[in-house]
This record gives C-alpha cells, sequence and structure tokens, in this order.
C-alpha cells in the first residue's frame, strides 16, 4: 500500500466504492421475490443465523428486504440526482448568459425555493401518477433550484476572469468557450450537488411514501421499511430500523466518499500526491 | 490605417470615484511603438482594455482603419498582452489547448519564443510566470494581429529573458508591421524600444 501514490489509492477507493454500490443494486434486484415472500411460522425473529437481520411481521427475511430497499433508494437516488443536476447546469448557464433568460429563470428559482419541498414533491409526484414515476418526477423537478442558482452564479464570475475574456478576443466560438472554459470549472459545484442530491433524493422519496403519495406501500422501499419499523420500535424489535438504518447510511457515505474521490482525481493541483 | 483612439473616458461601474480616462486621444500607426508611462493607478491598462475591446469607454471611441473596433468579429486585430499571464490562461486546460484554441500558431513563433515541445502537456500550474508568458505572446501573434498592447509584459522576468522576449517582438513586429504599445514603469526599457513616448496624463 505504501507503494502506491495517493492518486492510486484515491482510485483504488472509487473503484471500491463503485464497486460495492453496483452490487447492492444487483443484489437487491436478484433478492426481490425473497423480499415479498411471506412466512408466518417465523415472524419477528431477532436476528440470528437463518435470517442475519430478522424477520419482519410477516415472516419476511430483513437482510432481502434491506438490500431490495437500498437497490431502489440507489436508483432513484441516482436517476433523480442526475436529472435534476443536469437540469441545474442547463438553466444555470443559460440564465448567466443572457440578461432576458436571467430574469425569467431566476423568477422560478425564486418561486420553487419559496414553496416547501415536501409541498411541491407530493403535487408533482400526484400529478405524475405517484408510484416510481411520480417520486423521480417530483425531487429531480423540485431540487434543481439550489444548484442551478450556485451554478449561476459561477458562470457569471468565470465570464468576467481574464483568459475567458482573451479567449473571446482570440475568436473562440462561444460554444467552444462554454465547452472549454466552463463546463469543467463546473464540475466540482455539479458533482457536490449531485451528491447532496443523493440523501435528499432518499429522504423525499421516504416522507412522501410515508404520506402515501409516493411509492405503494407493498414495495420493500427503504422508507416504507423505516416508518413500518416504528409501529414495533415500541415493542423492542430494534433490529427492524437499526439494519436498514445504517445500511442507508452506509451507502450516502459510499456516495460521499466516491464524489470527493472524483473530485480529488480531478483537480489538477493535486496531480502530483 | 491607424489604431486611433478618441476623446476616451471611462469610469468603472459602482464606484465613486471619478472617471479613470477623461478625454484620452492616441494614434498608433502600423510600425510604430508607442510607450505609455504613467505613475499606477492612472489607467494605463484600462486604456490598453479598451483599445483591445475588453471594455467598452462611456464616451469617445475606439477606431481600427477608421471603423469602430466593436464591428470586428472573430479574431481581434489589436491583443493585449497582461501583465500577469497565470490569470490569462485556464488552469483547467493543457497548454497546448489554450495555445491552439483559436487556431494554428506557426511554429517558428514557438521555436523564436523558446517553448518546448514538452510544455504543450502541462497545466499552468506547472509552468513559471515566465513561460506562460511566452505562450500569451505566441497566441497573440496569431495572423491577422496588427496592433499588440504590451501591459507590463516582461515586468516578471529576469533581465536576460527580457531582453530575449523584447528582441524578439520587436524583429517580429518590424517584419510583420505591428503596432506596438507598450506599457512599462521601466522609463530606461521604454527609451530604449519606443519610437515615442506617450505621458498618460
Amino acid at each position: 500500500m505504501s507503494r502506491w501514490n495517493q492518486r492510486k489509492r484515491t482510485l483504488a477507493l472509487l473503484g471500491c466504492a463503485a464497486l460495492l454500490l453496483c452490487a447492492v443494486t444487483v443484489a437487491g434486484l436478484l433478492f426481490q421475490p425473497l423480499a415479498m415472500e411471506t412466512d408466518f411460522a417465523n415472524k419477528q425473529l431477532a436476528p440470528g443465523p437463518g435470517h442475519w437481520f430478522g424477520t419482519d411481521w410477516m415472516g419476511r427475511d430483513m437482510l432481502a428486504r434491506t438490500l431490495t430497499g437500498l437497490s431502489l433508494s440507489i436508483r432513484i437516488g441516482l436517476l433523480t440526482a442526475v436529472v435534476s443536476a443536469l437540469l441545474s447546469v442547463l438553466l444555470g448557464v443559460t440564465a448567466a448568459l443572457g440578461r432576458r433568460a436571467d430574469a425569467v429563470i431566476s423568477w422560478c428559482i425564486d418561486l420553487f425555493l419559496g414553496i416547501p419541498h415536501i409541498l411541491l414533491v407530493m403535487l408533482i409526484s400526484l400529478a405524475f401518477g405517484r408510484g416510481f414515476v411520480g417520486v423521480v418526477a417530483g425531487v429531480s423537478l423540485s431540487h434543481w433550484p439550489s444548484l442551478a442558482r450556485v451554478i449561476r452564479g459561477e458562470v457569471l464570475q468565470l465570464r468576467q476572469t481574464t483568459y475567458v475574456r482573451a479567449a473571446e478576443r482570440l475568436g473562440v466560438p462561444r460554444g467552444r468557450i462554454i465547452r472549454r472554459h466552463m463546463l469543467p470549472h463546473l464540475l466540482p459545484q455539479f458533482l457536490t450537488g449531485l451528491i447532496l442530491q443523493f440523501p435528499h433524493a432518499i429522504l423525499h422519496e421516504a416522507s412522501v411514501t410515508f404520506l402515501g403519495f409516493g411509492l405503494s406501500p407493498e414495495q420493500p422501499a427503504i422508507g416504507v421499511i423505516l416508518s413500518e419499523s416504528m409501529r414495533y420500535l415500541t415493542t423492542g424489535k430494534w433490529w427492524l430500523a437499526l439494519f436498514p438504518g445504517l445500511s442507508l447510511v452506509l451507502v450516502v457515505l459510499l456516495f460521499a466518499a466516491l464524489g470527493e474521490g472524483v473530485r480529488r482525481l480531478l483537480h489538477p493541483a493535486s496531480a502530483h500526491q | 490605417m491607424s489604431l486611433e483612439a478618441k476623446d476616451l473616458t471611462f469610469r468603472y461601474p459602482r464606484r465613486s470615484r471619478g472617471s479613470v480616462l477623461e478625454g484620452v486621444f492616441l494614434t498608433v500607426e502600423p510600425g510604430e511603438r508607442v510607450g505609455l508611462s504613467a505613475p499606477s493607478g492612472r489607467g494605463k491598462t484600462t486604456l490598453c482594455k479598451l483599445l483591445s475591446g475588453y471594455e467598452r469607454p462611456d464616451r469617445g471611441e475606439v477606431l481600427l482603419d477608421g471603423r469602430p473596433l466593436s464591428s470586428y468579429k472573430g479574431f481581434c486585430p489589436v491583443q493585449m498582452i497582461w501583465q500577469h499571464p497565470e490569470t490569462a490562461v485556464d488552469p483547467l486546460l493543457r497548454l497546448g489547448e489554450t495555445l491552439y484554441e483559436a487556431g494554428p500558431v506557426e511554429d517558428r513563433l514557438l521555436d523564436a519564443l523558446h517553448i518546448q515541445p514538452a510544455w504543450l502537456e502541462r497545466y499552468p500550474l506547472e509552468l513559471s510566470g515566465g513561460e506562460l508568458q511566452r505562450f500569451c505572446i505566441a497566441r497573440a501573434l496569431r495572423e491577422g494581429v496588427r496592433y499588440l498592447l504590451c501591459d507590463e509584459i516582461t515586468a516578471m522576468l529576469d533581465l536576460i529573458t527580457q531582453a530575449q522576449i523584447w528582441d524578439f517582438l520587436l524583429e517580429e513586429a518590424r517584419q510583420r508591421e505591428l503596432g506596438l504599445v507598450i506599457v512599462s514603469h521601466n522609463t530606461l526599457l521604454l527609451e530604449r524600444l519606443c519610437t515615442r513616448i506617450h505621458p498618460l496624463t
């Protein structure tokens, strides 16, 4: 390990994190049938050799349910984070490049930020017919404004830098300036936004689902599992909340490590570390 | 056939202080080398920015061959070389990309400026200010440039490199009939380089 430089170690860490997340996603898909399988002879078992995470009130294996839930959360989180981050970049860059577009988009940003997120997510999810599509649409269409605002500011600042203005005077076309001078500088903000979006997406998915406007209750989503477990927590069924909750934290941490690693690798100042 | 500044007045927005430049007239002919000298803060750099189209004057106009400078699209025939080259190149791009992003640059220029081919693969952080300045000069000397505004371009260099760069620039300007505007605090340097000195008051 000592012979590896920091760059290689970061790369290895990145690979591990990505692999683990992929593994969880795939395992969740494979365990889906098992997660729905009820077995009333073995209900509410504490964690043990047969069921590592225990079983719930219908005798379903919690390990399978947790993996399936995480898999669903990762997929929803990724999809919404990517969609809303792309939306933010598009709107942020557009806002920064034209005065009239700026007025319209800034107004939209203020409007969206003025409405409570959860209300917006509920309404959009309802309008899109609930379920997977509803949650994805709801979360991604309500989470772009803050990142869009950051990106707009960043682009406004970039436009004033000497190197962008020198490129303009040298006759570099506008599209190429955006592609080569602006987008690479926006990448750190974009990635940070993407990562911060992820826990948000899961939390909002869980809360809309809890309120009955999101995923249907028979789906083993992590939000559904956690809200169900609240009912049994007071009767001493600690494993119903602990393991799913812990694994959720782990997944979020993995994503954070992933983002930090990518940022470090991309930054030229750290090229020699 | 000249670069003319007519009655230029400019103030930076949102600053309560008065104008940086007030009623400035300046004409530079091709092949001429005009030195600008004035104490700090009198608007030498601002005048260069106005002449090369980085800023627009509040009053007055900049004419190139009788046409307003803003009517030239694409590569601007009046190029400014900045005092701080490290701010004038994108820190996230390899210098090769920075150099060629607006079009081809003659290899002859790279040789004359002692730009080593290996530098093209590096990031700006990995080169010194003087090395970066050579890239800025090379990309400004593309085909189509007519006037070069040199804003303290050798202030950070040792004397030998300064001499090399100025020798090259003077030769290049003579061959291509370029007009130069040279800004420096070093009056000896200006006297040596310029055909006339324009004090900015």
